[in-house]
Protein backbone atom coordinates (compact mmCIF):
# COMPACT_ATOMS: atom_id res chain seq x y z
CA UNK A 1 0.00 0.00 0.00
CA UNK A 2 1.23 3.52 -0.70
CA UNK A 3 2.66 5.84 1.98
CA UNK A 4 0.74 8.53 2.76
CA UNK A 5 1.01 10.42 6.06
CA UNK A 6 -1.70 12.03 7.12
CA UNK A 7 -0.81 15.31 8.26
CA UNK A 8 -0.99 16.85 5.01
CA UNK A 9 -2.99 17.38 1.65
CA UNK A 10 -3.12 16.16 -1.35
CA UNK A 11 -3.94 17.05 -4.89
CA UNK A 12 -5.07 14.98 -7.65
CA UNK A 13 -2.41 15.04 -9.36
CA UNK A 14 0.17 13.85 -6.73
CA UNK A 15 1.35 16.79 -4.89
CA UNK A 16 0.91 17.00 -1.52
CA UNK A 17 1.09 19.83 0.69
CA UNK A 18 1.67 20.34 4.24
CA UNK A 19 0.77 23.12 6.45
CA UNK A 20 3.53 24.68 8.76
CA UNK A 21 3.48 26.28 11.79
CA UNK A 22 4.05 29.86 10.30
CA UNK A 23 1.18 29.39 7.75
CA UNK A 24 2.95 28.86 4.88
CA UNK A 25 3.00 25.37 3.23
CA UNK A 26 5.29 23.01 1.82
CA UNK A 27 4.90 21.64 -1.62
CA UNK A 28 6.13 18.02 -2.52
CA UNK A 29 5.07 15.05 -4.45
CA UNK A 30 3.29 11.85 -3.02
CA UNK A 31 5.42 8.81 -2.49
CA UNK A 32 3.04 7.12 -5.16
CA UNK A 33 3.90 9.96 -7.86
CA UNK A 34 7.56 9.25 -7.05
CA UNK A 35 7.26 5.60 -8.11
CA UNK A 36 5.58 5.86 -10.77
CA UNK A 37 8.62 8.32 -12.53
CA UNK A 38 11.09 5.91 -11.22
CA UNK A 39 14.81 7.15 -10.63
CA UNK A 40 14.78 11.21 -10.73
CA UNK A 41 17.47 12.78 -12.44
CA UNK A 42 16.79 16.68 -12.88
CA UNK A 43 14.27 18.80 -10.96
CA UNK A 44 13.39 22.32 -12.40
CA UNK A 45 13.03 24.40 -9.81
CA UNK A 46 10.14 27.18 -9.50
CA UNK A 47 11.96 30.87 -9.04
CA UNK A 48 11.69 32.54 -5.64
CA UNK A 49 9.73 35.68 -5.56
CA UNK A 50 7.20 34.37 -8.47
CA UNK A 51 3.32 34.31 -7.65
CA UNK A 52 1.42 31.34 -8.87
CA UNK A 53 -2.44 30.43 -9.00
CA UNK A 54 -3.53 26.96 -7.46
CA UNK A 55 -3.70 24.55 -9.81
CA UNK A 56 -0.71 26.67 -12.30
CA UNK A 57 2.92 24.71 -13.69
CA UNK A 58 5.87 25.90 -11.49
CA UNK A 59 7.85 23.13 -11.55
CA UNK A 60 9.36 20.44 -13.27
CA UNK A 61 10.55 16.92 -12.36
CA UNK A 62 12.42 14.83 -14.94
CA UNK A 63 13.24 10.85 -14.56
CA UNK A 64 14.75 9.20 -16.96
CA UNK A 65 11.43 7.49 -19.00
CA UNK A 66 8.92 10.87 -18.27
CA UNK A 67 9.04 14.87 -17.52
CA UNK A 68 6.19 15.83 -15.61
CA UNK A 69 4.82 18.76 -14.48
CA UNK A 70 4.52 19.91 -10.59
CA UNK A 71 1.43 22.27 -10.29
CA UNK A 72 1.02 24.65 -7.23
CA UNK A 73 -1.89 23.46 -5.05
CA UNK A 74 -3.06 26.41 -3.64
CA UNK A 75 -2.45 30.38 -4.47
CA UNK A 76 0.45 32.48 -3.63
CA UNK A 77 3.89 33.76 -3.73
CA UNK A 78 6.70 31.08 -3.42
CA UNK A 79 9.18 32.12 -1.14
CA UNK A 80 11.79 29.19 -0.97
CA UNK A 81 12.77 26.06 -3.19
CA UNK A 82 14.73 22.93 -2.10
CA UNK A 83 18.00 23.99 -3.82
CA UNK A 84 19.71 20.55 -2.69
CA UNK A 85 17.35 19.25 -5.40
CA UNK A 86 19.75 20.76 -8.01
CA UNK A 87 22.37 17.95 -7.36
CA UNK A 88 20.50 15.49 -5.86
CA UNK A 89 17.01 14.41 -7.27
CA UNK A 90 17.04 11.18 -5.76
CA UNK A 91 16.33 12.98 -2.45
CA UNK A 92 12.58 13.13 -3.88
CA UNK A 93 12.78 9.02 -4.57
CA UNK A 94 14.11 8.42 -1.21
CA UNK A 95 12.30 10.82 1.20
CA UNK A 96 9.42 12.35 -1.01
CA UNK A 97 7.48 13.39 2.17
CA UNK A 98 10.88 15.12 3.95
CA UNK A 99 14.05 15.82 2.08
CA UNK A 100 12.46 15.65 -1.01
CA UNK A 101 10.00 18.63 -0.68
CA UNK A 102 10.03 20.95 -3.32
CA UNK A 103 9.55 24.23 -2.53
CA UNK A 104 7.30 26.55 0.23
CA UNK A 105 4.03 28.87 -1.00
CA UNK A 106 2.67 31.70 1.17
CA UNK A 107 -0.81 31.01 0.47
CA UNK A 108 -3.31 34.00 -0.16
CA UNK A 109 -5.77 32.11 1.19
CA UNK A 110 -5.04 29.13 3.55
CA UNK A 111 -8.47 27.64 2.63
CA UNK A 112 -7.95 26.67 -0.27
CA UNK A 113 -6.30 23.26 1.39
CA UNK A 114 -9.57 22.34 2.64
CA UNK A 115 -10.30 21.26 -1.43
CA UNK A 116 -7.43 19.63 -1.59
CA UNK A 117 -8.11 15.32 -0.55
CA UNK A 118 -7.38 14.21 2.25
CA UNK A 119 -5.08 10.92 2.70
CA UNK A 120 -8.04 8.51 2.60
CA UNK A 121 -9.29 10.32 -0.28
CA UNK A 122 -5.80 10.34 -2.34
CA UNK A 123 -5.49 6.64 -1.43
CA UNK A 124 -8.93 5.83 -2.54
CA UNK A 125 -7.79 7.71 -5.97
CA UNK A 126 -4.89 6.27 -6.38
CA UNK A 127 -6.52 2.59 -5.53
CA UNK A 128 -8.72 2.48 -8.38
CA UNK B 1 13.55 -1.91 -39.83
CA UNK B 2 10.55 -3.41 -41.68
CA UNK B 3 7.28 -1.39 -42.79
CA UNK B 4 4.37 -3.75 -41.75
CA UNK B 5 0.98 -1.50 -41.77
CA UNK B 6 -1.72 -1.54 -39.34
CA UNK B 7 -4.70 -4.08 -39.77
CA UNK B 8 -8.15 -2.81 -39.52
CA UNK B 9 -7.88 -5.13 -36.72
CA UNK B 10 -4.99 -3.21 -35.21
CA UNK B 11 -6.02 -0.24 -35.22
CA UNK B 12 -9.53 -0.98 -33.48
CA UNK B 13 -7.08 -2.70 -30.73
CA UNK B 14 -5.27 -0.17 -30.39
CA UNK B 15 -7.86 2.04 -29.89
CA UNK B 16 -10.16 0.12 -27.99
CA UNK B 17 -6.84 -0.03 -25.43
CA UNK B 18 -6.50 3.31 -24.85
CA UNK B 19 -10.25 4.00 -24.55
CA UNK B 20 -10.72 5.64 -27.57
CA UNK B 21 -13.27 5.40 -30.23
CA UNK B 22 -11.94 6.55 -33.28
CA UNK B 23 -8.55 7.69 -34.99
CA UNK B 24 -10.20 11.43 -35.00
CA UNK B 25 -10.34 11.39 -31.86
CA UNK B 26 -7.12 11.64 -30.91
CA UNK B 27 -6.98 14.71 -32.72
CA UNK B 28 -9.64 16.17 -30.18
CA UNK B 29 -7.07 18.98 -28.88
CA UNK B 30 -6.82 20.77 -32.09
CA UNK B 31 -9.55 23.39 -32.33
CA UNK B 32 -11.90 22.51 -35.34
CA UNK B 33 -11.23 25.65 -36.99
CA UNK B 34 -7.84 24.88 -37.04
CA UNK B 35 -7.85 21.77 -39.42
CA UNK B 36 -7.80 21.80 -42.93
CA UNK B 37 -9.63 18.56 -43.53
CA UNK B 38 -8.79 17.80 -47.25
CA UNK B 39 -6.01 19.52 -49.11
CA UNK B 40 -7.78 21.26 -51.72
CA UNK B 41 -4.98 23.20 -53.56
CA UNK B 42 -2.37 20.00 -53.84
CA UNK B 43 -3.24 18.86 -57.93
CA UNK B 44 -4.24 15.57 -58.81
CA UNK B 45 -1.69 12.74 -59.09
CA UNK B 46 0.81 12.13 -61.77
CA UNK B 47 2.57 8.70 -62.58
CA UNK B 48 6.09 7.88 -62.28
CA UNK B 49 6.67 8.13 -66.14
CA UNK B 50 4.76 11.73 -65.86
CA UNK B 51 6.41 12.98 -62.42
CA UNK B 52 10.16 11.48 -64.12
CA UNK B 53 9.62 13.85 -67.46
CA UNK B 54 8.32 16.91 -65.61
CA UNK B 55 11.22 16.65 -63.04
CA UNK B 56 14.03 16.12 -66.18
CA UNK B 57 12.62 19.12 -68.13
CA UNK B 58 12.52 21.44 -64.91
CA UNK B 59 16.44 20.32 -63.51
CA UNK B 60 17.49 20.99 -67.43
CA UNK B 61 16.39 24.87 -66.98
CA UNK B 62 18.85 24.70 -64.10
CA UNK B 63 21.91 24.83 -66.14
CA UNK B 64 25.69 24.47 -64.73
CA UNK B 65 25.54 28.66 -64.44
CA UNK B 66 29.02 29.83 -62.63
CA UNK B 67 28.35 30.96 -59.24
CA UNK B 68 29.27 33.74 -57.06
CA UNK B 69 26.04 33.66 -55.11
CA UNK B 70 26.31 33.04 -51.60
CA UNK B 71 23.69 34.43 -49.27
CA UNK B 72 22.92 31.96 -46.98
CA UNK B 73 24.02 28.84 -49.51
CA UNK B 74 27.59 28.34 -50.59
CA UNK B 75 29.03 25.69 -53.28
CA UNK B 76 31.80 24.06 -51.79
CA UNK B 77 33.69 20.91 -53.18
CA UNK B 78 32.24 17.86 -51.91
CA UNK B 79 34.03 14.84 -52.60
CA UNK B 80 32.75 12.02 -54.49
CA UNK B 81 33.09 9.65 -51.44
CA UNK B 82 30.70 11.81 -49.31
CA UNK B 83 26.94 10.85 -51.44
CA UNK B 84 28.78 7.80 -52.47
CA UNK B 85 28.84 6.47 -48.52
CA UNK B 86 25.93 8.80 -47.62
CA UNK B 87 23.56 6.86 -50.08
CA UNK B 88 24.44 3.39 -48.87
CA UNK B 89 21.50 1.59 -47.46
CA UNK B 90 22.59 1.34 -44.10
CA UNK B 91 22.41 5.04 -44.01
CA UNK B 92 20.06 6.26 -46.55
CA UNK B 93 17.30 7.24 -43.84
CA UNK B 94 15.80 10.92 -43.12
CA UNK B 95 15.10 10.28 -39.96
CA UNK B 96 16.68 8.98 -36.56
CA UNK B 97 15.44 5.79 -36.98
CA UNK B 98 12.18 5.28 -34.72
CA UNK B 99 13.85 2.36 -32.50
CA UNK B 100 16.78 3.88 -32.33
CA UNK B 101 18.25 1.80 -30.30
CA UNK B 102 18.42 -1.04 -32.64
CA UNK B 103 20.46 1.37 -35.19
CA UNK B 104 23.89 1.27 -33.51
CA UNK B 105 25.86 2.49 -36.52
CA UNK B 106 23.51 5.47 -37.14
CA UNK B 107 23.99 6.56 -33.71
CA UNK B 108 27.32 6.66 -33.53
CA UNK B 109 27.24 8.99 -36.74
CA UNK B 110 25.58 10.85 -35.04
CA UNK B 111 27.72 10.80 -31.73
CA UNK B 112 31.08 11.53 -34.24
CA UNK B 113 28.81 14.19 -35.62
CA UNK B 114 28.01 15.94 -32.71
CA UNK B 115 31.67 14.93 -30.90
CA UNK B 116 32.95 17.39 -34.50
CA UNK B 117 30.29 20.14 -34.20
CA UNK B 118 30.96 20.65 -30.78
CA UNK B 119 34.89 20.44 -31.39
CA UNK B 120 34.60 22.90 -34.22
CA UNK B 121 32.27 25.31 -32.16
CA UNK B 122 34.48 25.30 -29.06
CA UNK B 123 31.22 24.38 -26.97
CA UNK B 124 30.42 21.44 -24.41
CA UNK B 125 27.61 19.98 -26.27
CA UNK B 126 25.64 19.69 -29.69
CA UNK B 127 21.89 18.02 -30.31
CA UNK B 128 22.15 15.89 -33.47
CA UNK B 129 20.87 18.47 -35.87
CA UNK B 130 17.63 21.20 -36.53
CA UNK B 131 15.76 21.25 -39.66
CA UNK B 132 17.52 24.25 -41.40
CA UNK B 133 19.46 27.22 -40.29
CA UNK B 134 16.55 29.77 -40.41
CA UNK B 135 14.35 27.43 -37.90
CA UNK B 136 17.28 26.55 -35.60
CA UNK B 137 17.79 30.68 -34.84
CA UNK B 138 13.78 30.36 -33.95
CA UNK B 139 15.16 27.30 -31.45
CA UNK B 140 17.76 29.42 -30.09
CA UNK B 141 15.73 31.54 -29.64
CA UNK B 142 12.95 30.02 -27.66
CA UNK B 143 15.58 28.30 -25.98
CA UNK B 144 17.22 30.88 -24.67
CA UNK B 145 13.88 32.82 -23.50
CA UNK B 146 13.67 29.51 -21.00
CA UNK B 147 17.22 28.90 -20.01
CA UNK B 148 17.65 32.45 -19.02
CA UNK B 149 15.84 33.02 -15.66
CA UNK B 150 17.36 36.08 -14.65
CA UNK B 151 15.30 37.87 -17.96
CA UNK B 152 11.38 38.76 -17.00
CA UNK B 153 10.80 39.92 -20.98
CA UNK B 154 10.43 37.90 -23.76
CA UNK B 155 12.63 40.27 -25.86
CA UNK B 156 15.48 39.15 -28.29
CA UNK B 157 17.82 41.74 -29.80
CA UNK B 158 18.60 40.84 -32.82
CA UNK B 159 20.88 42.61 -35.53
CA UNK B 160 19.88 43.53 -38.64
CA UNK B 161 23.19 42.09 -40.02
CA UNK B 162 21.57 38.93 -39.33
CA UNK B 163 20.27 37.02 -42.58
CA UNK B 164 16.71 38.44 -43.71
CA UNK B 165 15.30 35.42 -44.34
CA UNK B 166 16.17 33.56 -40.56
CA UNK B 167 14.89 36.83 -39.09
CA UNK B 168 11.07 36.57 -40.96
CA UNK B 169 11.25 32.85 -40.36
CA UNK B 170 12.35 33.26 -36.62
CA UNK B 171 9.49 35.75 -36.41
CA UNK B 172 6.82 33.17 -37.80
CA UNK B 173 7.62 30.57 -35.28
CA UNK B 174 7.92 32.92 -32.42
CA UNK B 175 5.85 35.78 -32.55
CA UNK B 176 2.49 33.72 -31.24
CA UNK B 177 4.59 32.85 -28.08
CA UNK B 178 4.86 36.42 -27.02
CA UNK B 179 8.47 36.96 -28.14
CA UNK B 180 9.90 40.05 -29.38
CA UNK B 181 12.31 40.69 -32.05
CA UNK B 182 14.07 44.24 -31.57
CA UNK B 183 16.32 44.98 -34.17
CA UNK B 184 19.50 46.50 -33.86
CA UNK B 185 20.84 48.80 -36.96
CA UNK B 186 24.42 48.31 -38.52
CA UNK B 187 26.52 50.88 -39.34
CA UNK B 188 26.67 52.08 -42.76
CA UNK B 189 30.47 52.76 -42.93
CA UNK B 190 31.50 49.41 -41.39
CA UNK B 191 29.05 47.14 -42.23
CA UNK B 192 28.92 45.78 -38.39
CA UNK B 193 26.38 45.88 -35.76
CA UNK B 194 25.79 49.65 -34.19
CA UNK B 195 27.26 49.27 -30.96
CA UNK B 196 26.60 52.43 -29.99
CA UNK B 197 22.44 51.58 -31.00
CA UNK B 198 22.92 48.67 -29.20
CA UNK B 199 24.34 50.46 -26.00
CA UNK B 200 20.68 52.40 -25.73
CA UNK B 201 19.33 49.11 -24.92
CA UNK B 202 21.73 48.48 -21.61
CA UNK B 203 19.43 49.54 -19.04
CA UNK B 204 16.09 47.10 -20.61
CA UNK B 205 15.81 43.85 -19.76
CA UNK B 206 16.40 41.33 -23.10
CA UNK B 207 16.66 37.65 -22.59
CA UNK B 208 19.18 37.35 -25.28
CA UNK B 209 21.53 39.06 -27.86
CA UNK B 210 22.09 37.31 -31.46
CA UNK B 211 25.64 37.60 -32.91
CA UNK B 212 26.08 36.73 -36.35
CA UNK B 213 29.59 35.24 -37.93
CA UNK B 214 30.36 35.97 -40.42
CA UNK B 215 27.51 38.58 -40.74
CA UNK B 216 24.91 38.86 -44.00
CA UNK B 217 27.39 40.98 -45.19
CA UNK B 218 30.16 38.63 -45.29
CA UNK B 219 31.46 41.21 -42.46
CA UNK B 220 33.15 40.30 -39.49
CA UNK B 221 31.36 41.28 -36.24
CA UNK B 222 33.63 42.05 -33.18
CA UNK B 223 32.35 38.88 -31.39
CA UNK B 224 34.09 39.56 -28.50
CA UNK B 225 32.40 42.93 -27.50
CA UNK B 226 29.48 42.15 -28.47
CA UNK B 227 29.37 38.84 -26.42
CA UNK B 228 30.89 40.28 -23.40
CA UNK B 229 28.35 43.10 -23.75
CA UNK B 230 25.21 40.44 -23.72
CA UNK B 231 27.02 38.99 -20.17
CA UNK B 232 27.79 41.97 -18.62
CA UNK B 233 23.71 43.26 -19.40
CA UNK B 234 22.47 39.83 -18.04
CA UNK B 235 21.85 38.30 -21.58
CA UNK B 236 22.20 34.83 -22.91
CA UNK B 237 24.28 34.97 -26.31
CA UNK B 238 23.17 33.32 -29.12
CA UNK B 239 26.16 33.32 -31.96
CA UNK B 240 24.57 32.21 -35.58
CA UNK B 241 28.04 31.40 -37.55
CA UNK B 242 28.88 29.64 -40.63
CA UNK B 243 30.53 26.51 -39.52
CA UNK B 244 33.39 26.95 -42.41
CA UNK B 245 34.26 30.28 -41.32
CA UNK B 246 35.06 28.65 -37.51
CA UNK B 247 37.69 26.51 -39.41
CA UNK B 248 39.86 29.58 -39.85
CA UNK B 249 37.73 32.23 -37.38
CA UNK B 250 37.83 32.23 -33.31
CA UNK B 251 34.71 29.58 -32.49
CA UNK B 252 32.23 30.91 -30.31
CA UNK B 253 32.87 29.22 -27.58
CA UNK B 254 35.94 31.58 -26.72
CA UNK B 255 34.20 34.59 -27.52
CA UNK B 256 34.59 37.05 -24.95
CA UNK B 257 35.27 35.86 -21.28
CA UNK B 258 33.06 32.95 -20.83
CA UNK B 259 31.77 32.18 -24.78
CA UNK B 260 28.55 32.32 -25.89
CA UNK B 261 26.23 30.67 -24.54
CA UNK B 262 24.34 29.06 -27.60
CA UNK B 263 25.55 28.76 -31.20
CA UNK B 264 23.20 28.00 -34.07
CA UNK B 265 23.54 28.30 -37.91
CA UNK B 266 22.94 26.32 -41.10
CA UNK B 267 24.71 23.37 -41.92
CA UNK B 268 25.07 22.75 -45.87
CA UNK B 269 28.53 24.09 -46.64
CA UNK B 270 29.81 21.01 -44.77
CA UNK B 271 29.23 18.54 -47.57
CA UNK B 272 25.71 19.38 -49.07
CA UNK B 273 25.19 20.66 -52.58
CA UNK B 274 23.40 23.44 -53.46
CA UNK B 275 19.36 22.87 -53.93
CA UNK B 276 16.44 25.54 -54.29
CA UNK B 277 16.32 25.31 -51.09
CA UNK B 278 17.06 22.54 -49.80
CA UNK B 279 17.07 19.61 -47.97
CA UNK B 280 19.83 21.44 -45.84
CA UNK B 281 20.04 20.76 -41.88
CA UNK B 282 20.69 23.10 -39.05
CA UNK B 283 22.99 22.81 -36.05
CA UNK B 284 23.11 23.94 -32.26
CA UNK B 285 25.55 23.17 -29.64
CA UNK B 286 25.66 24.97 -25.96
CA UNK B 287 26.76 25.19 -22.82
CA UNK B 288 26.84 22.39 -20.75
CA UNK B 289 24.60 24.37 -18.12
CA UNK B 290 21.83 24.96 -20.92
CA UNK B 291 21.49 21.34 -22.35
CA UNK B 292 17.98 20.68 -20.87
CA UNK B 293 16.83 23.47 -22.65
CA UNK B 294 17.90 22.23 -25.96
CA UNK B 295 15.84 20.71 -28.33
CA UNK B 296 16.19 18.12 -30.18
CA UNK B 297 17.71 14.48 -30.12
CA UNK B 298 21.37 14.40 -28.52
CA UNK B 299 22.89 11.43 -28.47
CA UNK B 300 24.89 9.56 -25.84
CA UNK B 301 28.02 6.90 -25.24
CA UNK B 302 27.81 4.72 -22.42
CA UNK B 303 28.26 0.97 -21.42
CA UNK B 304 25.53 -1.71 -21.52
CA UNK B 305 25.21 -4.66 -19.04
CA UNK B 306 27.91 -6.71 -20.03
CA UNK B 307 30.71 -3.64 -20.39
CA UNK B 308 30.13 -3.40 -24.13
CA UNK B 309 30.40 -0.17 -25.67
CA UNK B 310 27.06 1.63 -27.07
CA UNK B 311 25.03 4.49 -27.76
CA UNK B 312 21.54 5.66 -26.86
CA UNK B 313 19.35 8.34 -27.09
CA UNK B 314 19.92 10.81 -24.46
CA UNK B 315 17.99 13.77 -22.58
CA UNK B 316 14.71 12.20 -24.45
CA UNK B 317 11.99 12.94 -21.22
CA UNK B 318 11.16 16.06 -22.89
CA UNK B 319 11.02 15.22 -26.29
CA UNK B 320 8.01 15.36 -28.02
CA UNK B 321 6.93 11.89 -28.18
CA UNK B 322 7.31 11.74 -24.14
CA UNK B 323 5.88 15.14 -23.41
CA UNK B 324 3.58 15.56 -26.57
CA UNK B 325 2.22 19.24 -26.51
CA UNK B 326 4.96 20.20 -23.85
CA UNK B 327 8.08 19.24 -25.63
CA UNK B 328 10.68 21.61 -25.54
CA UNK B 329 10.20 22.10 -29.22
CA UNK B 330 7.58 20.29 -31.48
CA UNK B 331 8.91 21.58 -34.83
CA UNK B 332 12.25 20.06 -34.35
CA UNK B 333 13.28 17.39 -36.29
CA UNK B 334 16.71 16.17 -37.41
CA UNK B 335 17.88 15.69 -40.95
CA UNK B 336 20.08 12.44 -40.54
CA UNK B 337 20.87 12.14 -44.09
CA UNK B 338 22.42 15.39 -44.36
CA UNK B 339 24.02 15.30 -41.10
CA UNK B 340 25.13 12.00 -42.25
CA UNK B 341 26.90 13.46 -45.50
CA UNK B 342 28.89 16.30 -43.18
CA UNK B 343 30.19 13.33 -40.62
CA UNK B 344 31.89 12.07 -43.62
CA UNK B 345 32.52 15.24 -45.16
CA UNK B 346 34.41 16.69 -41.95
CA UNK B 347 35.56 13.08 -41.53
CA UNK B 348 37.53 13.62 -44.52
CA UNK B 349 38.86 17.28 -44.47
CA UNK B 350 39.55 16.61 -41.43
CA UNK B 351 40.47 20.30 -39.10
CA UNK B 352 43.44 21.31 -41.88
CA UNK B 353 41.19 20.32 -44.85
CA UNK B 354 38.33 22.67 -43.84
CA UNK B 355 40.65 25.29 -42.61
CA UNK B 356 42.19 25.38 -46.09
CA UNK B 357 38.64 25.31 -47.72
CA UNK B 358 37.98 28.24 -45.47
CA UNK B 359 40.90 30.38 -46.15
CA UNK B 360 40.88 29.38 -50.19
CA UNK B 361 37.49 30.56 -49.80
CA UNK B 362 38.11 33.75 -48.16
CA UNK B 363 40.97 34.60 -50.36
CA UNK B 364 39.10 34.06 -53.74
CA UNK B 365 36.59 36.47 -52.44
CA UNK B 366 39.52 39.04 -51.92
CA UNK B 367 40.91 38.53 -55.35
CA UNK B 368 37.18 38.93 -56.42
CA UNK B 369 36.76 42.28 -54.76
CA UNK B 370 39.73 43.71 -56.05
CA UNK B 371 39.02 42.62 -59.96
CA UNK B 372 35.97 44.16 -59.71
CA UNK B 373 36.48 46.72 -57.78
CA UNK B 374 39.38 47.99 -61.20
CA UNK B 375 35.84 48.01 -62.99
CA UNK B 376 34.73 51.41 -63.22
CA UNK B 377 31.39 52.03 -61.40
CA UNK B 378 31.85 49.37 -58.89
CA UNK B 379 32.98 50.21 -55.07
CA UNK B 380 32.66 48.20 -52.01
CA UNK B 381 30.12 49.60 -49.75
CA UNK B 382 31.66 48.27 -46.58
CA UNK B 383 35.15 48.85 -44.57
CA UNK B 384 34.53 45.75 -42.27
CA UNK B 385 37.14 42.73 -42.90
CA UNK B 386 35.59 40.06 -44.81
CA UNK B 387 35.15 36.28 -44.49
CA UNK B 388 34.18 34.83 -48.19
CA UNK B 389 31.55 37.73 -49.23
CA UNK B 390 31.39 41.27 -49.91
CA UNK B 391 28.19 43.64 -50.39
CA UNK B 392 29.37 45.45 -53.65
CA UNK B 393 27.58 48.96 -55.11
CA UNK B 394 27.36 49.36 -58.71
CA UNK B 395 26.47 52.70 -61.03
CA UNK B 396 23.81 50.56 -63.28
CA UNK B 397 20.44 48.63 -62.67
CA UNK B 398 21.28 45.74 -60.33
CA UNK B 399 18.27 43.52 -61.37
CA UNK B 400 18.60 43.45 -64.63
CA UNK B 401 22.22 42.99 -64.79
CA UNK B 402 22.05 39.99 -62.54
CA UNK B 403 18.88 39.08 -64.95
CA UNK B 404 21.09 39.60 -67.84
CA UNK B 405 24.16 37.75 -66.09
CA UNK B 406 21.95 34.72 -65.40
CA UNK B 407 20.33 34.16 -68.45
CA UNK B 408 22.83 34.77 -71.82
CA UNK B 409 26.12 34.57 -69.69
CA UNK B 410 25.15 31.70 -67.44
CA UNK B 411 26.73 33.14 -64.59
CA UNK B 412 25.07 33.85 -61.39
CA UNK B 413 26.15 37.27 -60.45
CA UNK B 414 24.91 37.54 -56.63
CA UNK B 415 21.95 38.96 -54.85
CA UNK B 416 20.69 42.62 -55.22
CA UNK B 417 20.06 43.51 -51.30
CA UNK B 418 17.49 46.20 -51.64
CA UNK B 419 14.60 44.11 -51.20
CA UNK B 420 15.74 43.51 -47.55
CA UNK B 421 17.80 46.79 -46.79
CA UNK B 422 15.94 49.72 -48.77
CA UNK B 423 19.25 51.79 -48.40
CA UNK B 424 20.96 49.39 -50.32
CA UNK B 425 20.07 50.15 -53.50
CA UNK B 426 22.12 48.69 -56.90
CA UNK B 427 23.97 46.41 -54.16
CA UNK B 428 25.84 43.03 -55.02
CA UNK B 429 25.98 40.60 -52.52
CA UNK B 430 29.10 38.42 -54.29
CA UNK B 431 30.73 35.26 -52.79
CA UNK B 432 33.90 33.56 -54.31
CA UNK B 433 34.36 29.99 -52.30
CA UNK B 434 37.37 27.66 -52.88
CA UNK B 435 35.72 26.54 -55.90
CA UNK B 436 36.30 29.53 -58.22
CA UNK B 437 39.28 30.03 -60.21
CA UNK B 438 41.10 32.96 -61.75
CA UNK B 439 39.49 32.12 -64.82
CA UNK B 440 36.41 32.02 -63.35
CA UNK B 441 37.21 35.51 -61.56
CA UNK B 442 38.50 37.16 -64.66
CA UNK B 443 35.42 35.89 -66.89
CA UNK B 444 32.91 37.33 -64.56
CA UNK B 445 34.72 40.41 -64.74
CA UNK B 446 35.13 41.23 -68.46
CA UNK B 447 31.34 40.06 -68.82
CA UNK B 448 30.49 42.07 -66.36
CA UNK B 449 32.50 45.21 -67.37
CA UNK B 450 30.54 44.68 -70.77
CA UNK B 451 27.50 45.30 -69.29
CA UNK B 452 27.90 48.34 -67.36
Amino acid sequence: MANTPDDRKYADSHEWAFLEDDGTIRVGISDHAQELLGDLVFVELPEVGRTVGKGDECSVVESVKAASDIYSPVSGEIIAVNDSLEDEPELINQAAYDEGWIFVIQPVDESELDELLDNDAYLGSIEE
Amino acid sequence: MPFIPHSKLDTEQMLSTIGVDSIDDLFDEIPLSLRCNELNKIPQGLSEMEVTRLMRERASQDGRPLCFLGAGAYEHHIPAAVWELTTRGEFYSAYTPYQAEASQGTLQLLYEYQSMMASLMSMDVSNASLYDGSSALAEAVLMAVRANRQSKSKKILLPSTINPVYRQVTHAIVKNQGIELVEVPFDPVTGKTDQSALRQYSAEDFAALVIPQPNFFGVLEDVDVLTQWATSNKMLSIAVVNPMAMALLKPPGEWGEAGVDIVCGEGQPLGAPLASGGPYFGFMCCQQKHVRQMPGRIIGRTTDLDGKEGFTLTLQAREQHIRRSKATSNICTNQGLLVTAATIYMSLLGPEGLKKVALNSHKNTQLLVQRLEQIKGVKRVFSGSNFHECVLVLEADVEKIIASLAKDHHILAGLELSKYYPNLTNSLLVCATETRTEQDIEHFAVTLEKLL
